[in-house]
């Protein structure tokens, strides 16, 4: 049972989305199953992450097919640190979703939806196929379909549509990619076709293919011209759904970057240079935009475009020091960036609204509750020794290493506009007076819902700021997971040859 | 549609069709068949009986809710990828095989069941999308 322990995650997720579906229309199994189920996901992903760091990189051939030809699964250090980062946000924000999604909702299949949705997450983090992960990014994009869509509100709808539409163009683009780069190698297995691409003497196409991908998941990564659906559709679901997309949805966009780009094509200077700009430009729109919103939800959004910037700026740097970098950010912003969209579906519940303009007060009334927002708004920020912080040291390191002060600019600018957009929700909505929210009918305000469900709401947050502080204040531990994990990315031959075997003995 | 013809034609095609999906589903292995193809057969012997007969005689037909069947084939495909793992500890989803054939049927294995899943999931679903639409519009 030892060595299949890789795919415990994957099938466990499976699993729990087959059982909810049993209990389709009994709402409290549901939520039970969820969360508890999660729970013991998040016990099991720890686990298997203990045993591939002690162990190193682990490899299942799925239906014992030789790895060439078959579809292999892939632990390596990054592939399940991102597991279990997704369990624990999934963890999270399955307490969350138990409390605060409506029973209409959960009568529509919420929770199963939820876990086919972790499920393509973790299937993408772990696979070493090209067309598997496809194939993931569409369980993927599907659930996230459904969940968007859920309850029907006019808003929710509009969102909807123009993220079906550009996800779906993503995925069109994505596939063409695939097979170009099938025609060019005749492989689809990730660890051959970064010997195969290396070999082939068409230089232009490869490129082409190149860009084709990153075209293809700069959409679904939200990167700098690609970037105008997020903000119009994240804001529109309820803030648990809202927390799981912000969270996890662009990064399994960031880690196809990182895995392409750092496996399959290397060492290719135009390449490198296309991501730098790309992720400078991201820096600064997403930032100037988030300097002008109004709502908190939309304000979270540029924020998220604008921190998928410093991911990209790494990894176009592609030292081991920015990678690093790159890594730690990944793993603070998951974290972070769930939990804030929890917050804003918090906020809400509380006020009944998510206007910068008309709330203010919060400290006045929920001064400890306001105390734990504080953490994450201000770990998004980096100020030492908060979690944010770290990662920027590596960043601003390699990019003086690498003599790109552009990249330099932009990595300060983006913190500094950070920093003042934080200032000033921090001042309109905890500080300055309130103004006049209208009072919403049939709605559950915080202060009228029973204590049990008062705590759902906090407990979750709760648990992912402390996630955050221990990513803050252990950030030695964390430095040394993102410096292992750079250290696998930069030297590809030790993924290759867990996939591949020796390749000497082989041939 | 409320023909004669078609009422008639529809109780002798129905199990001719449900017959025919069975034997796609198990031509399937090394032909062009499978569990996907022989769901929509069903899916569609039960369609033109809604059309000919009425959705209400068809749910009565039916029994269950179609919705039902898709957790059930997905628990079936399930398990029939996981009994390697739990059996003899092979990676998920390797093919377990009887050594002798089973007369009518042919060599029966996971993979059979698997496909078996696949099957129930796509009438589940096919049917339930379908009865929606018919019954909202």
């Amino acid at each position: 049972m030892m060595q299949q322990l890789i795919l415990y995650p994957l099938l466990l997720q499976l699993l729990l989305s087959i059982l909810l579906m049993f209990f389709w229309k009994k709402i409290n199994w549901q939520r039970g199953i969820s969360i508890c189920g999660s729970i013991v996901h998040l016990a099991l992903s720890a686990y298997v992450f203990n045993y591939v760091w002690r162990n190193g990189t682990q490899i299942i051939e799925a239906g014992s097919w030789e790895a060439p030809f078959g579809i292999v699964f892939v632990a390596d250090t990054l592939a399940i640190t991102l597991v279990l980062l997704t369990s624990i946000a999934g963890l999270a924000v399955s307490i969350f979703s138990a409390a605060s999604i409506i029973p209409d909702r959960l009568k529509f299949g919420y929770f199963p939806i939820f876990h086919f949705l972790l499920l393509g997450l973790i299937g993408a983090f772990l696979t070493g196929d090209i067309f598997n992960l496809y194939v993931w990014f569409e369980i993927i994009i599907i659930s996230s379909f459904v969940l968007i869509t859920l309850g029907g509100e006019k808003a929710q709808l509009e969102g909807a549509v123009k993220y079906f539409t550009l996800n779906f163009l993503a995925s069109m683009i994505f596939l063409t990619a695939i097979a170009v780069l099938y025609g060019l190698t005749g492989s689809l297995n990730m660890a051959d076709l970064a010997g195969k691409v290396a070999a082939v003497e068409n230089r232009a196409l490869v490129e082409i293919t190149a860009v084709l991908f990153l075209i293809g998941f700069g959409i679904k990564s939200a990167v700098f011209p690609l970037y105008f659906w997020l903000p119009a559709s994240y804001h529109t679901p309820p803030s648990a759904v809202s927390a799981i997309f912000g969270g996890l949805l662009t990064k399994v966009g960031v880690y196809a970057l990182i895995r392409v780009f750092s496996l399959i094509f290397v060492e290719d200077v135009f390449l490198d240079q296309i991501l730098l700009v790309i992720g400078i430009l991201t820096l600064f729109s997403g930032g100037v935009g988030a300097l002008v919103q109004n709502n908190v939800r939309k304000v979270f959004s540029y924020l998220i475009i604008c921190h998928i910037g410093y991911m990209v700026v790494g990894l176009g740097m592609f030292t081991e020091v920015a990678i690093a970098g790159t890594i730690f950010y990944l793993i603070h912003d998951i974290t972070v960036k769930t939990n804030l969209f929890m917050i804003s579906g918090l906020i809400f519940r509380i006020k009944g609204s998510n206007s910068m303009r008309a709330l203010g007060g919060f400290y006045s009334e929920y001064p400890k509750l306001s105390l734990l927002i504080f953490i994450p708004l201000f770990s998004l920020v980096g100020i030492p020794p908060l979690s944010g912080f770290w990662p920027k040291i590596s960043l601003i390191t390699a990019s003086f290493d690498t003599g790109s002060y552009w990249s330099l600019a932009a990595i300060i600018f983006a913190s500094f506009i950070t920093l003042v957009v934080i200032a000033k929700l921090w001042a309109e909505v905890f500080w300055k007076n309130p103004g006049k929210i209208p009072k919403r009918i049939k709605f559950d305000y915080f202060h009228n819902i029973k204590k049990p469900r008062k705590i759902q709401f906090v407990v979750p947050i709760v648990f992912l700021s402390i996630v955050s502080l221990y990513i803050g204040f252990g950030a030695e531990n964390i430095q040394l997971l993102s410096s292992r994990i750079a250290e696998e990315l930069t030297d590809n031959s030790q993924y290759i040859e867990a996939v591949l075997g020796n390749p000497q003995t082989d041939e | 549609m409320k023909t004669l013809i078609l009422k008639t034609a529809s109780n002798y095609l129905l199990p001719v069709l449900l017959v025919f999906s069975i034997f796609i589903l198990l031509r399937g292995h090394y032909l062009p068949g499978g569990g996907f193809v022989g769901g929509l057969i069903a899916a569609i012997a039960f369609v033109l009986h809604a059309f000919a007969n009425g959705l209400e005689n068809t749910k009565h037909l039916l029994r269950i809710h179609p919705g039902f069947l898709m957790p059930v084939g997905l628990a079936l495909s399930f398990v029939s990828g996981l009994a390697p793992v739990i059996g003899l500890d092979d990676p998920f989803m390797t093919g377990l095989w009887l050594p002798q054939d089973v007369p009518v049927i042919g060599s029966v294995g996971t993979a059979l069941f698997f496909d078996i899943g696949v099957y129930l999931v796509v009438v589940g679903v096919t049917l339930t999308i379908i009865f929606t639409i018919s019954e909202s519009a």
